[in-house]
């Protein structure tokens, strides 16, 4: 059995490994998916293992090494992070089965690249959720950009191009221009960069400088898709459907918002911000992403355009009931990170099998589609009732945590906010269960019949739709790792 | 007989005997081996040094026992011992490289020359850095500069003598302003030994003879150095030199020549009030900034690699002149530290453009389409060697960039906090500029059959590629070494 020290370590260890063997099996399509599978499941069980002792309070790390005196590479695993690892691990497993049937579906290009990147990939979001300091984070955070470029642009045409100059620019300049001034100046300000319960800059900047250095942390860390600085999504869904579903779904967006929420914790500390009341500006901003993001959706035909928008607005529930900094809605950021996962992967799964079985991309085409393929818009349907935050799917859960918190706070505005995006939610997402289901399919004398999408993608899609309503009844976990990050 | 007290000596004479050797060998196999040897002992002898110094201080080393400020005295301390390695590691690496890239390159009746001017070069780098003598600096300067316009001359391209008379003409005014100014510190002050200097030019401080030296010396260090605006011969020189030339010159002759401005600045004039009476730091920021900026801007628009990264260079040695301009412990630590970083990134880029020159048969943008698919490691390489230009965390790069903005948040300056990251982001433009060509671009039919890279190219060129990615994560040496010489520098400057 791992130490605690080990399974941090092998948590990054594990996925990279995978990522050399699947190179070294490029001629045997077989036995590299099997490497995949395989890497995922172990990397599961590493990740697992350490649930019970965040659950009972331990909090293990290590330092790896030291770049310079006081500037460490070096993990700890708290609660929040926990819950990242086991979101995207456990999620890498049914992703991987879903793009085994995808690639193969569409006949793909360049399959060893896609998962050997897919690997590195995980390894660097496994990085970014047990980094136990701002400098570790930046790091892998960069990692991320870098290993998913070659996914992003996965096709070679000169749509890919443009769609990863615009993923790129826009990640790595933000990054650079606002996040690594910021991670300068905390590291002088504080001669630290560890993530510490109560945050590392109390009583050591005045309230306007703290609300500068949070816009330079917010505005840095693009990944949460923040307005103004959220066009890399959009861009980035020329990437084949598995990456969008499990890396702008799951892990590299939500590396986003876990960043903001963990920078709002561990390095600035909720009271610290409460007293210089240094978010006020952050609730009007992540406000406005909701709503804005939410309208732009409403428009967008192309389905994975709209999803992406909807990404945007669901990320910026997020940051707004971070922002709010009361326990309740901080409960419910941290819950939003899960339930938002599981449903905003299963929505990407069925467009992509949508577009493996029918090659259908836009809204307009999807009329009756749901007979010809019950199981994706049946998972599509329980998905957009968690995206609605109805019950009985984790959306409800957090919606509520997130309403109840700013209830609390009298933040009327958040809760008009979350009112009305519900609302838009609804407009834009039911109009495609109705025209699935409802709507005859439209007579089209050419088009050629189709079923189901290819088997292990519906297996996949089936699972994280049962997801989305198991994390309704039993969210104990992430309930019980977001109160012990707000009580340690 | 116990050579380690002569080591210092010998550092810059195995080298120098090595020279007149190849050209009397005459058989390039031959002569090969010699300049080969001659570098790898100029290697281990500048790491001995290191240890030497790092272990027990300053080594002082008189000239055939004529004590200074007579004689020649060779001085050796944390911050060119550290300059002795990188010269020396870099021609130890650049050698075995040269033996098969100069092959398609250079005329085969000229390859020892090659080899002769090669450890001559190589001389008069180490001479610079080792000597504590002013008039010593010059001589040494001369040397390394005159080998080097034949070095350059060798290219293959005719635009190669060109790019060499420009270099020279440019070169020999920088030479000459150097030793103006020289010779102006010596009549004020009557020595020649630099640390002698720094003592006495507090007599004559502030007199018009010393702040023209100053100025002289300022602009004859800066031609050498290529600092923007009078960097115009290194984008011919790095473009039409040989593929070993290039990449020895971009990590060595700029850097050695940052040293000599250094050593003056801090050193010579460092007890003297001259910098108060001279508005010197601003017009150094000044100049840096323009540098960072024009040039990177420059290079975006090129369309052969060579040229795009010579622009590069300019840009990188804007970073840093500076770190040198905001006069501060943490700012010169980065200005040395990114003397280490550039020139081990600089020298890798340069030698993966030799393996691309050699496979692909050119540089120019338009040839290295598909790049990614016919060279798979060199391509990477190279995009290891661009993250490092823009200081992505785990390379090189982030090093000196990490401390360059520490500097500036010292000073309380925001605004270039941003002007740095900003620029880093003008590097990430050059380098996307290469990453669309290798990577999104189908390979041209006539670049078929690439040729297999030799493994004396390939195996040098990969060491220095994980250098980058070793000194990115490792810092203890080069951080370690950096600012104890910055430390020392700026107590001189008190």
């Amino acid at each position: 059995m791992l130490t605690p020290e080990q399974a941090i370590l092998a948590a990054m260890a594990v996925p990279l490994g995978g990522a050399l063997l699947i190179a070294l099996a490029r001629r045997i399509p077989n036995l590299r998916e099997t490497i995949t599978l395989v890497t995922a499941a172990i990397l599961l069980t590493v990740v697992l293992s350490l649930l019970p002792l965040v659950l009972a309070g331990a909090r293990p790390g290590l330092v790896l090494f030291s770049l310079l005196p006081g500037l460490d590479i070096a993990f700890q695993v708290e609660p929040l992070g926990m819950l990242f690892a086991l979101i995207a691990s456990g999620l890498w497993i049914v992703n991987s089965l879903y793009s085994i049937g995808y690639v193969r579906g569409n006949k793909e290009a360049h399959q060893t690249r896609f998962f050997v990147c897919f690997a590195l990939a995980i390894a660097a979001t496994m990085g970014i959720a047990f980094s136990g300091n701002l400098f570790t984070l930046f790091v892998f955070y960069e990692v991320l950009t870098l290993s998913t470029y070659p996914l992003v642009t996965h096709h070679g045409t000169d749509k890919a191009r443009d769609g990863g100059r615009v993923y790129l620019g826009l990640l790595l300049s933000t990054s650079t221009l606002f996040l690594l001034p910021a991670l300068v100046f905390i590291w002088f300000v504080a001669g630290t960069t560890d993530f510490t319960v109560g945050g590392i800059l109390a009583d050591k900047l005045k309230p306007s400088e703290l609300a500068i250095l949070l816009a330079l942390c917010v505005f840095g860390i693009s990944k949460a898709a923040l307005m103004p600085f959220h066009r890399w999504l959009p861009a980035a869904m020329v990437a084949p459907t598995p990456v969008s579903a499990l890396l702008h779904a799951v892990a590299v967006v939500k590396a986003g918002v876990f960043s903001v929420v963990k920078v709002i914790v561990y390095v600035f500390g909720i009271d610290t911000l409460a007293t210089a009341g240094a978010t006020q500006w952050l609730i009007l901003v992540a406000g406005f992403t909701i709503i804005a993001a939410s309208v732009v959706a409403l428009s967008a035909d192309n389905l994975k355009r709209r999803l992406a928008y909807s990404t945007i607005s669901q990320l910026a529930y997020v940051t707004m009931a971070a922002a709010l900094l009361a326990p309740l809605s901080m409960v419910g950021a941290v819950m939003h990170i899960a339930a938002h996962a599981v449903g905003k992967i299963t929505l990407f799964f069925a467009a992509g099998s949508i577009y493996t079985a029918a090659h259908k991309t836009e809204v307009s085409q999807l009329d009756g589609i749901g007979r010809r393929m019950p199981w994706t818009m049946g998972a599509f349907a329980i998905a957009t009732l968690s995206m609605i935050g109805l019950p009985p799917a984790a959306g409800f859960i957090s919606k509520w945590y997130m309403v109840s918190g700013a209830m609390a706070g009298q933040h009327w505005l958040a809760v008009t906010v979350i009112v009305l995006s519900t609302l838009l939610n609804a407009g834009y997402f039911l109009p495609i269960v109705y025209r699935a289901f409802f709507v005859a399919p439209p007579a089209d004398p050419h088009g050629h019949p189709h079923g189901e999408a290819p088997l292990p993608m519906v297996i996949a899609l089936t699972a994280t739709a049962s997801a989305t309503v198991l994390l309704f009844f039993f969210p104990d976990v992430p309930l019980a790792l977001a109160r012990q990050m707000i009580n340690p | 007989m116990n050579l380690v007290p002569h080591l210092p000596a010998l550092q810059v004479v195995v080298p120098l005997i090595a020279a007149p050797l190849t050209v009397l060998l005459r058989r390039r196999s031959v002569a090969f081996v010699v300049a080969l040897l001659a570098s790898w002992v100029a290697l281990a002898i500048s790491i001995a040094l290191w240890l030497q110094v790092a272990h027990s201080g300053t080594i002082t080393y008189a000239i055939g026992s004529w004590p200074a400020p007579w004689g020649i005295e060779y001085r050796v301390d944390r911050l060119n011992s550290f300059l002795l390695v990188l010269v020396s590691a870099i021609a130890a690496l650049v050698l075995p490289y040269s033996r098969a890239s100069i092959e398609a390159e250079v005329p085969p009746q000229q390859h020892y020359l090659f080899y002769t001017m090669f450890v001559l070069c190589l001389t008069g780098l180490l001479g610079i850095a080792i000597t504590g003598d002013a008039f010593n600096v010059f001589v040494f300067l001369e040397i390394s500069s005159l080998s080097a316009y034949v070095l350059i001359a060798l290219g293959r391209d005719r635009r190669a003598l060109f790019a060499a008379y420009q270099y020279l003409l440019m070169g020999s005014i920088g030479a000459t302003f150097l030793v103006i100014g020289i010779g102006l510190l010596y009549l004020m002050t009557g020595t020649l030994n630099l640390a002698d200097m720094g003592q006495r030019i507090s007599n004559v401080q502030g007199t018009r003879p010393v702040l023209a030296a100053l100025a002289f010396i300022t602009v004859g260090v800066s031609l050498k150095l290529a600092l923007f605006p009078l960097h115009q011969w290194l984008p011919n020189a790095y473009t039409f030199a040989p593929s070993a030339v290039s990449a020895f010159l971009a990590a060595t002759a700029t850097k050695v020549a940052v040293y000599v401005l250094l050593r003056f600045y801090f050193t010579v004039f460092g007890e003297s009030a001259v910098f108060a009476k001279l508005p010197m730091e601003q017009m150094m920021l000044v100049l840096a900034l323009a540098g960072m900026f024009a040039a990177s801007t420059i290079a975006i628009f090129q369309t052969d690699l060579k040229r795009l990264f010579a622009y590069s260079s300019v840009a990188q040695i804007g970073y840093i002149i500076l770190g040198l301009s905001f006069d501060s412990v943490s700012g010169l630590t980065a200005s040395i530290v990114h003397l280490f970083n550039h020139g081990i990134t600089k020298g890798a880029i340069y030698m993966l453009l030799g393996c691309v020159a050699v496979g692909m048969g050119g540089t120019s943008l338009a040839r290295v389409q598909g790049l990614g698919k016919r060279m798979p490691l060199t391509s990477f390489g190279i995009v290891i060697g661009g993250l490092s230009l823009m200081g992505v965390p785990g390379t090189a790069g982030f090093i000196s960039k990490w401390y360059l903005l520490l500097a500036a948040l010292e000073k309380g300056q925001w605004w270039l906090v941003f002007l740095i990251v900003l620029s880093s982001l003008l590097a990430a433009a050059y380098v996307w500029r290469f990453v669309e060509a290798a990577y999104f671009r189908e390979p041209r039919k006539d670049t078929a059959d690439v040729a297999a890279t030799p493994w004396l190219m390939s195996v040098p060129t990969a060491i220095l590629v994980i250098a980058i990615v070793y000194f990115g994560l490792d810092t203890s040496f080069t951080i370690g070494t950096a600012a104890d010489a910055a430390t020392a520098l700026m107590g001189g400057r008190r």
